[in-house]
Parts: C-alpha cells; sequence; structure tokens
C-alpha cells in the first residue's frame, strides 16, 4: 500500500547572495581558505539536505530539531509553499512537483495538504474577522457561495468548539486560544488529507494547550488525518506522535517510534536533545549529555563529514571521513551515526545531575 | 453601527480630531453648496466699492476690482477641494499601486518602478509641478495631473515598503496555503492592511496638494482670473498688504491654512477609524 | 541558611488605573528568599508573576499603584527607598534577565560596550580595566571567542548567545539577588538547559538568591528548590519543589500539574484548567480561583483569603486543601 506521502531525496539549497553582508563575508572566508582565485559561484546553504520520508493515512509523524535544523524548510517544501533543488514529493501517488509552487495554489492538490501555525496571531490577517479568514480557503478550494459557506464556516467553529459569537471579531480580539482555534479551522477547513502543524502550541499557555492539544487529537481520530508535527517540545511530541523523526542540520538523524527514540535514543544528538528536556518526573537520569562547541556551518559543509562532527563525545576519522546514513539500529529504529547507542556519557564537562544536587538542600 | 460607535468614541476622545472633523464639514458643506450660500456674485466687480474694509456689508471686505471676498472664498472652496481631492485619489490609486507591485514582485518591476520614482523626486516637486503645468498648458486639468505626478513617489515608496514588510507574513503564506494566487493575495490579502498608513500620508497629501495648487495659481501658473481660487486671491492680494489692505491677502490665506490643518489632523483620526486594531 | 531571608515580599497589594477600569494586579503577595536559594514563581500568563518581579526591581508601569505591603530587601523597604537610591541598587544589588534577549540589548552597540556601560555605571574603574572585566564575564557565560566576541553586535549573535550576554550583564557586579522573567522562552531545548545550566551553576558559586519566573512547571521542578505557584494576582501554594509535586495541596497547582505534558503520561490523563482568569477589574470574591474550581462550597467566600501553614514551608491559600 503507497504511503500518504512519500518523500524521496529532497534537497533544498538557498544560494546566499552575493549582496548580503553574510554573504559578503562568507565569500571572503572562502577565498582566504581556498587559497585562490576566489570563484564566482554563490555560496550554498543546505537546509534541506537529501531527506526522504513517509507518512501513511492516518499517522502522526513528529519531526524535532533545532532552530536551524531544517525543520521548518522541510515543511514548506511539503506544503508546496517552495521548490526543491531536487527530489521528488509524492501524495496519494501522484507527483506535487508538476507543478511549481507558485502555481500550486491553484491545482486542484492545493487542499490536500494544509497547515496551522505556529504563531497565530501572525497567521491571521489583522483586517479580517474570523470568520473571513476561516471562509476564505472555502471560497478558493471548494468555491462554496453564499449561505452553503456561512453554514459551513460554522460547523468548523463548532468543530473547533469556537463559540460561534467570536466569529465575527477580529484577531486582536480574541485569546491567544481562541486564535489558535481560527487558525486550525482554517486549515480543516478544506478537509486535507495531511495536517502539518508547525509548533501549535508553543505560543500558548500551558493550560490552553492542553485543551488544544486534545483537540487536535481528537480531530485527528474523526476525520482520518495524518499529521506531520514539528515541535521543539519534545514531551508533546511524545503524546501526539505514533513516529518521530529528528533533524539535525538538514539531514534526519534518527527515526523511530515516538516512545521508543526517547526511551532508547541511539544517536548522540538525540541523547543530548532528550537528556534536556526539564520534565517533572521523577526519573532517574543518567545526567546531562553537554554538546560541545558550535555546530558545524551550513553553509557550504563538508559533504564526506558527519555534519554533527565536533558535538558528541566521540569524533574519530571515519566521523570526519565518511557520512554516516540512516540505517536500522533497533527494531523500527534507525540511526545516522558510526556508534550508535551506548550510554550517554557526558561530554567533557562529565556527569553532573542537578537532581541529586538540588534534593541535598531540600 | 460598530464603525459609528468607534468614530463617536474617537471624537470624543480627543477634542482635535472633533474640532478638524467639525472644519472639514463647513469645507464639505461650503464646497458643495458653496455658489449657493454665496451673498454676492464672486465674480461681479464694482469699482466704486473696491478696497473696502469688512464690514456688516461685506464680511470680509472688497477685493481690488470691488467683488465680495466672502463669496470669492466660499465659491473658490470647491474648486481648489476638488483640485486636491482628484490630485491625490489619482496620485494614490496610481503610486500605491505601482508600489505595491514592485514591493511584493521585486525584480524588474521594483527596478524599473524605482528608477522612474527617483528620476520624479530628483526634480525640486514644486519646480517640476511647474514645468509640467507650463508645458501642458494653464488649466485646472493639468494643474490635477502635475500634482498627482510629485505626490507619486511618496505613495509608491510607503506601499513598496510596507507591502515588503508583510510579505512573508503567517497570513500571506496561509493565504496561498488557501489557494489564493498572487494577485488576489496582493489585492485583497496585502493591500488593505497598508490601508492605515496611507491614510495619514494621504490627509497629508491633501493639505499639501491644496497648497500646490493655490502656490501654482499665486505664481500665475494656475486657475486663471477672474476663477475664485485661494491661491489667486492671496496672490491679489499680496501687493496690497502693504498699503495697509489686508484683509485682501489675510482672508483667503486663513482659508488655506485651516483646509491644511484640518487636513493633517483627520489624517490620524481616520487611521485611527480604520485600523481595526484601534477597535476594543 | 542565614535566619533572616535576604528578600521579603509581605502582603504586596499592586493595582494599574487604566482606562477601562482598575485592575487589581497583586493582592497579598508574600514571597521570601534566602541568600543562595533558587525559587521559581510559576502560573499562568495574567497570573501576576510578572508584576511581582517589576515590583522588586522597581520598574513597574507609571500607571502602578502600590496599595499595600512592603518589600524587604537586606533590611531596606524597597517600596519606601527614593528612586535615586534605587537605581543605584539596580545592576548592582539587583539584577534581571528579561525574556526577549534581543529586545534586552542595544541593537547598534557592541555586546562588550553594554557590559562596559553597567559596570561604568557601578563600579567604576579604569578604562583598560573595563575591557578587561567585560571580557572576562563574557568567558564566564561561556560565550567562545570572547575577546573577539567583545566587539560584536547583538545581530552577529545567536538568541542563546543574546541571552548569556544578558546574563554577563546582570552578573557584572556581582549582585545579591537575581530575576530571571521567563529566561529561556524561545530558545532551543539544549539551549535552554544550556543556560539554566549557567545560571544555576553561577547562583550556586556566588550564593546569589534566583528568583526564576516561568510557566514551565518543568523548568520550575527541575533547577528549583522551591516553589510559589501564583493565579490571578495571588499566592495560592508555596511549597519545597519535592513536596509540591508529590503532594500538591491546592486544587490548582494539582491541576496546573495534570495539565503539563510530561514524558511518562498519555494524552488522555492531560487535563486542562476549565475556565479562565478571572477579569481583574471590577468586584472579585476573596478567592480567584473559585470560578474554576469544583471543590467551591460556600464557606470559599469568607473574607480574607486564608493562609494555612501545612508544613514548616509549606502554605496554601485555600480553605479545604486537598
Amino acid at each position: 500500500m503507497t504511503a500518504l506521502l512519500e518523500v524521496e531525496r529532497l534537497t533544498k539549497f538557498f544560494p546566499l547572495g552575493g549582496h548580503s553582508t553574510l554573504a559578503r563575508m562568507v565569500q571572503a572566508r572562502r577565498r582566504r581558505h581556498s587559497g585562490a582565485d576566489g570563484t564566482s559561484e554563490p555560496a550554498l546553504l543546505h537546509a534541506v539536505d537529501d531527506v526522504s520520508i513517509s507518512v501513511e493515512a492516518g499517522e502522526s509523524v513528529g519531526l524535532v530539531g533545532e532552530s536551524g535544523c531544517g525543520k521548518s524548510t522541510l515543511a514548506r517544501l511539503i506544503a508546496r509553499l517552495i521548490d526543491p533543488i531536487s527530489g521528488k514529493i509524492h501524495f496519494q501517488g501522484r507527483d506535487l512537483g508538476e507543478l511549481p509552487a507558485h502555481r500550486f495554489a491553484r491545482s486542484p492538490e492545493r487542499r490536500l495538504i494544509q497547515q496551522v501555525f505556529q504563531d497565530a496571531t501572525e497567521s491571521l490577517n489583522p483586517r479580517f474577522t474570523a470568520a473571513h479568514s476561516i471562509a476564505d480557503p472555502l471560497q478558493r478550494l471548494i468555491h462554496l457561495r453564499g449561505a452553503g459557506l456561512w453554514t459551513r464556516v460554522d460547523e468548523l467553529a463548532d468543530l473547533v468548539n469556537l463559540p460561534r459569537e467570536l466569529l465575527e471579531r477580529y484577531p486582536h480580539q480574541l485569546s491567544g486560544g481562541q486564535k489558535a482555534r481560527v487558525g486550525i479551522a482554517r486549515a480543516l477547513a478544506a478537509n486535507p488529507q495531511l495536517l502539518i502543524l508547525d509548533e501549535p502550541t508553543s505560543a500558548l499557555d500551558v493550560s490552553v494547550q492542553a485543551v488544544i492539544l486534545k483537540l487536535l487529537a481528537g480531530l485527528r481520530r474523526q476525520l482520518g488525518m495524518s499529521f506531520l508535527f514539528i515541535s521543539h517540545d519534545l514531551n508533546v511530541v511524545r503524546l501526539m506522535c505514533d513516529r518521530v523523526l529528528v533533524m539535525y542540520l538538514g539531514k534526519i538523524i534518527e527515526a523511530g517510534p515516538a516512545g521508543q527514540v526517547f526511551e532508547q535514543p541511539q544517536h548522540p544528538y538525540t541523547q543530548a536533545l532528550v537528556s534536556a528536556i526539564p520534565t517533572i518526573e521523577a526519573r532517574p537520569r543518567h545526567g546531562r549529555l553537554r554538546l560541545d562547541g558550535e555546530p558545524v556551518s551550513p553553509i557550504d559543509p563538508d559533504p564526506r563529514m558527519c555534519r554533527f562532527y565536533g558535538r558528541g563525545p566521540r569524533q574519530t576519522d571515519r566521523c570526519r571521513m565518511q557520512m554516516p546514513h540512516l540505517t536500522p539500529v533497533l527494531e523500527a529504529q534507525l540511526a545516522a551515526c558510526h556508534f550508535p547507542g551506548g550510554s550517554s556519557t557526558g561530554g567533557s564537562d562529565g556527569l553532573e545531575d542537578h537532581r541529586a544536587a538540588a534534593s541535598d538542600r531540600r | 453601527m460598530e464603525t459609528l460607535a468607534h468614530l463617536r468614541y474617537l471624537l470624543a476622545e480627543n477634542p482635535l480630531t472633533l474640532a478638524a472633523a467639525v472644519l472639514a464639514l463647513l469645507l464639505l458643506v461650503g464646497a458643495i453648496l458653496g455658489p449657493s450660500l454665496a451673498p454676492y456674485d464672486p465674480l461681479a466687480t464694482n469699482t466704486s466699492r473696491a478696497l473696502e474694509p469688512p464690514s456688516w456689508g461685506h464680511w470680509f471686505g472688497t477685493d481690488q476690482v470691488g467683488r465680495d471676498i466672502f463669496s470669492r472664498l466660499i465659491v473658490a472652496t470647491r474648486l481648489d477641494m476638488v483640485i486636491s481631492v482628484a490630485a491625490v485619489s489619482l496620485s494614490f490609486a496610481l503610486g500605491s499601486c505601482l508600489g505595491a507591485c514592485a514591493g511584493y514582485f521585486g525584480g524588474w518591476l521594483d527596478r524599473l518602478g524605482s528608477r522612474l520614482m527617483d528620476t520624479i523626486m530628483a526634480f525640486p516637486l514644486f519646480v517640476l509641478a511647474m514645468g509640467i503645468v507650463a508645458a501642458l498648458g494653464n488649466t485646472v486639468q493639468n494643474i490635477v495631473y502635475a500634482t498627482a505626478i510629485i505626490n507619486l513617489p511618496f505613495y509608491a515608496r510607503l506601499a513598496r515598503a510596507e507591502i515588503n514588510l508583510r510579505r512573508e507574513a503567517g497570513f500571506v503564506e496561509a493565504a496561498r496555503l488557501s489557494g489564493n494566487s498572487d494577485a488576489r493575495i496582493l489585492a485583497v490579502h496585502l493591500f488593505p492592511t497598508v490601508l492605515p498608513t496611507m491614510m495619514v500620508q494621504i490627509s497629508l497629501n491633501l493639505g499639501w496638494s491644496i497648497l500646490n495648487a493655490a502656490s501654482l495659481s499665486f505664481i500665475g501658473l494656475g486657475v486663471r482670473p477672474p476663477t475664485p481660487e485661494w491661491g489667486i486671491m492671496v496672490a491679489d492680494g499680496a501687493s496690497y498688504i502693504i498699503s495697509g489692505e489686508w484683509w485682501v491677502a489675510l482672508f483667503p490665506g486663513a482659508a488655506l491654512m485651516a483646509a491644511v490643518f484640518c487636513f493633517n489632523l483627520l489624517g490620524d483620526g481616520l487611521r485611527d477609524l480604520i485600523d481595526p486594531r484601534q477597535r476594543t | 541558611m542565614n535566619d533572616v531571608p535576604l528578600l521579603e515580599v509581605a502582603e504586596l497589594s499592586v493595582e494599574f488605573r487604566t482606562r477601562l477600569g482598575t485592575v487589581k494586579a497583586l493582592e497579598q503577595v508574600d514571597l521570601s528568599l534566602d541568600r543562595g536559594e533558587i525559587i521559581a514563581v510559576v502560573g499562568e500568563s495574567g497570573s501576576g508573576k510578572s508584576v511581582t518581579a517589576y515590583s522588586i526591581m522597581g520598574i513597574l508601569d507609571a500607571a502602578a499603584h502600590l496599595t499595600a505591603g512592603r518589600i524587604m530587601f537586606g533590611g531596606l523597604d524597597l517600596l519606601r527607598v527614593a528612586e535615586a537610591e534605587l537605581a543605584n541598587m539596580r545592576g548592582r544589588e539587583l539584577a534581571m534577565i528579561f525574556q526577549n534577549p534581543r529586545g534586552a540589548l542595544n541593537p547598534i552597540r557592541p555586546i562588550g560596550r553594554q557590559i562596559g556601560d553597567i559596570l561604568r555605571r557601578h563600579a567604576p574603574m579604569p578604562r583598560a580595566g573595563v575591557k578587561r572585566r567585560a571580557i572576562e564575564l563574557l568567558m564566564q557565560v561561556r560565550i567562545p571567542d570572547a575577546e573577539r566576541r567583545y566587539a560584536a553586535y547583538p545581530f552577529e549573535l545567536s538568541g542563546g548567545m543574546c541571552q548569556r550576554v544578558g546574563i554577563a550583564m546582570a552578573l557584572a557586579c556581582e549582585p545579591a539577588l537575581l530575576i530571571a522573567d521567563e529566561p529561556t522562552t524561545g530558545l532551543d531545548v539544549t539551549t535552554q538547559a544550556a543556560i539554566m545550566d549557567l545560571i544555576v551553576e553561577l547562583a550556586r558559586k556566588r550564593r546569589m538568591a534566583t528568583l526564576l519566573i516561568t510557566h514551565d512547571l518543568g523548568l520550575a521542578a527541575e533547577y528549583c528548590e522551591h516553589i510559589v505557584v501564583m493565579h490571578a494576582g495571588h499566592v495560592v501554594e508555596s511549597a519545597p519543589v519535592g513536596e509540591l509535586f508529590a503532594k500538591p495541596r491546592h486544587p490548582y497547582t494539582a491541576k496546573l500539574i495534570a495539565s503539563t505534558p510530561h514524558g511518562a503520561g498519555q494524552l488522555d490523563s492531560l487535563t486542562p484548567i476549565p475556565g479562565g482568569l478571572p477579569d481583574l477589574r471590577g468586584e472579585l470574591p476573596p478567592c480567584r480561583y473559585r470560578g474554576r474550581c469544583e471543590r467551591y462550597t460556600s464557606v470559599c467566600d469568607q473574607a480574607p483569603l486564608p493562609r494555612v501553614q501545612v508544613d514548616p514551608r509549606h502554605v496554601v491559600a485555600c480553605r479545604d486543601p486537598l
């Protein structure tokens, strides 16, 4: 059975134009290091590098990683807001790359993939009422008009538990949770099959977050959608997702069932990530895995070197000269590392258990 | 209904806005009903009663050929209003379109548009207006065109900057996801968000356009006598200030001042009214 | 631990006079902090945590009115100290780190100079000394290549680095009290951990009292020894961290804990808190949690809000604690 979404070797580089200060700095540095003629090729930012993922119908897949890892770019590629440099995106067996991104808005496939944004305030037009914002995709994607249109808007408001009176309000008259609901209603308007959620609750208060998360989970069951859930909050991803993908500097470095990846992270980056999550649970902890140094630059990185080189507990020649690929490590879990697993021994700072130190004082 | 309530709230909050609104209303009444309100025929000369100071018979006195200044002032309201509104509307429509497209699409359109605007701005604007009217001829139409052209860059630049700022906003991406084409996004989603800032520019421009038309007429390049227009009236009166007949220039000058003042203040009020964020 | 707390906030009540009514932002807020202690003030947005912090620092908005209370800091009542004296203390004995790291830095001034500004204001020393000390501070907050980064502008730094600069600025004069207002919002998880580790390490080393304001219970649990829970301008519970999570006594605290996603739970066990914060203008009942509490009975309407000492360091503001 073909997966709902099949992404093959997707790559997106951003050329750094010659005029920005950053580009000039980078080019100057390249010239210094390469020593020679100073090529006129622009430097390339490797935002998404050879990524392949798949999402089944009805599945919820989490995408985690830190800022700059490329998860937002990947989301925008899948949502067909931008075009990849190479690679394919298949949705329900069809190749979505036939139409370029700027023409995709008018294709019949547009309504199948929708997105809920992180900052609901930013994602709502300040001059549109909530009703208008929700009605827009209905008009553009399903061509509803008149009474039918407003009935459907009301239905969607009910679906997301937004009181109907609030539909006439402007975004600045709504609370954070209400705006989030409007954003969700709008995303669901045209019955998408895949919903991309980019940090949908990170701007919300913890109590509102709980409500919205339950709402989303309920809607997914009810409407049979798939989720691509992007978040930096691993606790949330664990609750909401069946599978999780971990991204680092444009590459997927670990993949597997959500619970398993968090319980037994195999890639040192995932281990550091998991050990850094603050939690109120009194879990037995092996200490914080510190990340050393700075990340490798995403601009023209060495194609043979592991992107994580220099930050983890181990740095061998093999790490420097052979890019690791995603290989199965445990059952259903893959990691891109030459030395996966292992205990999470700390970095150069050694073990430090704050819990223990803090509990001494209690 | 909500707009009216908000309007009432705005006017109550800020006495200056209220004063400006009242003044604007007066100007509007003057513009619409001008000729019917004038006690005398604005063009009727009466040299025997030339240069009479303000009195009960002639509230604002008479000018050098005996015409009643008050009547001329009122009738001139319509002309000055029409010129400035027409010029600003034209300028706004054309300039903001150009600027919005340049800001949204970038590329050659942006480069071309910007260079065009730079060309206009390279000239001292009033001199450019003079040049245009001198070349095309002394008609009210040409004054409107000239004023519109020299004001284009303000709208174009403002629109370009504002659109550029919001081009990557979340709601624009959401609009793309909702199936809106680029043209629709620009016209329906983005442009309205730029309107509040434009409002202030428009009102400032209205005042400026009146001054521009008056200045052109003052130097003889605008409206031709005997058509009553504030600028011409000030020009007529300028030579009489020294000899002590102050009223010939003062009243039209005051009218100009009041109109500009009124529009500037209204700009702020208008922006508050249109920007939904100000609504509570 | 000393007998006299370093900071003691007693019965702090603050109102904001606005066009739309008087907002009773804080009512009878108590909290105390010993030298070297790290406590967290947690609550939803709008609960009054930031107002409390700003009151301590004396940087409240002009519309704020103090209606009651004292803030005792080393024997001085900060609320009754002259502004000039308070300005001297700010930066020197009292320091604050803000939520938006970039927002707290001047975008057109190199970071080293900004640290220098604080040093010059509070600890006059020869110019060469200022630069040296600033670089030292940058190294202490683990900014790599500190010598070169001295001349860097904020836009050249990441969010995490900007926050480190903020910490360096706050700690420049070795204050006795540090208030950290949501210092890691918007930062990545690993950066957050590194920043919190840094704050705690420096606090321990200098025996600096630290007040962490956060809405993230996990963060509070991880790094703090004592937690003060606020709701709608009231302190509803105050307890050592272990006790608070093992056995919360206020219904709001219990609900707050139950609504936080954490590793072991299931989505179904995530329970949202019903209702919303009450409108803080107009008439308010003694217990402001009344509208959202399922344990409400008529006895809850008796004024004033009680303070029940259930354990030596554990106080609950409830007539019928769990």
